[in-house]
């Protein structure tokens, strides 16, 4: 078990350098000097000659890949010109809004989507099962910030009922945050919600067609304890499994829901870096996105030895 | 009699099959789908008949107008005539209505550009890393960090490096969605290669590119055209999510994305410069991924069960 910990965390590392390896060129194969592309327009010629000398450039291309990821290891982005703070307090200062959407998207989409899923799945080809299903095609194809818009339309402008945008830190009172976190979480989860309700749908099927299913019948269970005892418990795999892979449609999702809400979280941090054509901030953020993005997928492998008694590594 | 009732349409359907477009048109979504997605082709194609102006065309006199404004239009000759604006006029009193119909053009090259771009680049690596089994490793690896980054993240750094274009937009989406077509090839590559097919051509010492183009490739055809769909229906979201943060496709080349973008301001007071491409954006989408479920169902019946 602690041997299969290890090989697995192990795996994360040759796919991190490669994302890593990935930012570093995406700078340095760009046409131009990347001193002069990090310092930005408004950089005077000393400060572009100092960022020369920090980063190494008059060093061959291997070494300069060694000085920069030897400086992320220990948590050093660089610095934003743009924004005149090191990147990792930039990162820092941004992270809690962006953390607490997240938080609440997932809660909300796994408690609407794996009953939906299983109810989709129990009543196969019923009425209920082919609206689930249309309305998971149609959450894949409307855009999140079309779903935003609508939202705020409805239920901020002609209903009044919630504020039209804004964060309010959960610190400051939990009304006022959650109050601002009902109408993002919404948007962001629907995408996650179609996904996650498709593959419990589809792993609760597969599951119902299983002896052991009907041996639980036959002795008398009812259907409900056979659905949640048996069937969602060995579904879980799968379950599991798409909401890790899910968390990159997440991510993407935050980004333009921070966006539409004006949550100054890391979404709208990438895009205004990109406008400003902040290149090391846009390089801390795709980083550390994919850290978390690889982590908790390492997570979910790992979780599979306790949903499943029948994996053992 | 009812073991002659069953054998007989199966008797039937082995004499004469039926074609994968007949096959799809039996059900009532895929008919759906197709009529929307035939619809926005003809649209996208028609656009400058379809009573439009020139997509634009800044009108300082008829900005902000709700739909069903009169708005009346100056020539460059001085003439002047009046038309209803149906879906209003955006900040900059260019036509929202125009903008949309000629939003379709780009929304659906992207699409499809996207999609041949990442399956092209995709089909070659992917028959590469199946077939050439020295190379595997190493590409897998590389495609395993590529799939690592989230892909809209990826797209949003692309095109932050290559600066907003039509083309450059095309290609950061097409990008992030090169790993998956490579690993569904690598797949079918590992279980063609052991066909006896291949083996003959093998034994014959047929060279391995054409091994790979004439026995290998067209058996990857039928999946492929699937993921086809569903990468050009998802790039067409992500070119729309680009365009609205204001990143993508540059205001002067209309699309779905950008126009929405332009009503981000004055949302509140002007909804429907958000609203009437939002609802083409989502129905075109729609349309591809039903039309995507159908080809699917109908092309490749073992990939229902595993999604």
């Amino acid at each position: 078990m602690l041997a299969f910990l290890a090989r697995r965390a192990l795996a994360t590392i040759p796919v991190l350098a490669m994302v890593a390896v990935f930012v570093f060129l995406m700078l340095r194969l760009t046409p131009g000097d990347p001193a002069a592309i990090i310092a930005g327009d408004n950089a005077n010629t000393q400060q572009v000659d100092a960022i020369r000398a920090q980063l190494g450039l008059e060093k061959p291309l291997l070494a300069q890949f060694g000085i920069w990821i030897g400086k992320i290891l220990q948590g050093d982005f660089g610095e934003s010109f743009f924004f005149k703070k090191t990147v990792a307090d930039l990162i820092a200062q941004r992270i809690e809004p962006t953390l607490a959407l997240a938080i609440v998207t997932i809660l909300l989409a796994v408690a609407v989507a794996v009953p939906l899923g299983v109810l989709a799945a129990w009543k196969q080809n019923s009425w209920i099962d082919r609206t689930v299903m249309a309305l998971s095609v149609a959450g894949f194809s409307v855009p999140v910030f079309v779903i935003g818009y609508v939202l705020i339309y409805v239920f901020a402008i002609q209903l009044g009922w919630l504020p039209v945008q804004g964060y309010r830190s959960i610190s400051l009172g939990f009304g006022q945050f959650i109050e601002r976190m009902i109408l993002p979480s919404i948007t962001l989860s629907v995408i996650y919600i179609a996904l996650i309700a498709r593959i419990t749908r589809a792993a609760v099927l597969e599951v119902l067609g299983e002896d052991y299913i009907r041996t639980a019948r036959a002795k008398g269970l009812s259907d409900r304890q056979v659905l949640v005892h048996h069937g969602l418990r060995a579904a879980a795999v799968p379950i599991v499994t798409v909401i890790g892979l899910g968390v990159a449609v997440l991510i993407g999702g935050v980004v333009v829901t921070e966006s539409v809400y004006g949550i100054p979280g890391i979404g709208r941090l990438v895009v205004d870096a990109v406008l400003a054509r902040d290149y090391p901030t846009i390089q801390a953020v795709v980083m550390v996105f994919s850290v978390v993005y690889v982590a908790l997928n390492l997570l979910v492998d790992l979780s599979y030895v306790f949903l499943d008694p029948r994996i053992r590594y | 009699m009812s073991a002659l009732g069953e054998t007989l349409p199966v008797a039937g359907a082995a004499r004469r099959p039926a074609g994968t477009f007949a096959r799809m048109a039996k059900s009532p979504g895929v008919m759906f789908g197709g009529a929307v997605l035939a619809l926005m082709l003809l649209i996208a194609l028609l656009a400058p008949v379809l009573g439009t102006i020139a997509p634009s065309a800044i009108n300082p006199a008829a900005r902000n107008k709700t739909p069903g404004a009169e708005i009346t239009m100056r020539a460059s000759d001085g003439t002047q005539t009046a038309r209803s604006a149906w879906m209003g006029t955006d900040s900059l009193g260019r036509d929202v209505y125009s903008r949309v119909i000629y939003g379709a053009r780009v929304s659906l090259i992207v699409g499809v550009a996207a999609a041949a771009v990442s399956v092209a680049i995709g089909l070659f690596f992917g028959l590469v890393a199946g077939y050439v089994r020295w190379l595997d490793g190493a590409v897998m690896r590389v495609m395993d960090g590529v799939m690592a980054i989230p892909g809209i993240l990826l797209a949003i750094a692309l095109v932050s490096l290559w600066g907003a274009g039509l083309a450059t937009v095309i290609v950061a989406v097409a990008v992030p969605e090169i790993p998956r077509v490579v690993r569904l090839v690598r797949s079918l590559v590992l279980s063609i290669r052991e066909e006896p097919y291949v083996e003959a051509a093998v034994a014959l010492g047929t060279p391995v590119p054409l091994i790979l183009l004439r026995h290998v490739m067209p058996n990857t055809v039928a999946p492929l055209i699937v993921q086809a769909t569903f990468i050009c229906a998802n790039s067409i979201l992500v070119e729309a999510i680009l365009s609205f943060l204001g990143i993508g496709i540059p205001p002067d080349i209309p699309t779905w994305g950008n126009i929405m973008a332009e009503g981000r301001a004055l949302f509140r007071l002007f909804p429907h410069i958000i609203f009437f491409p939002g609802v083409f954006l989502s129905l075109t989408v729609l349309a591809i991924n039903i039309v995507g479920d159908g080809l699917r169902d109908t092309l490749d019946p073992r990939m229902v069960k595993r999604i």
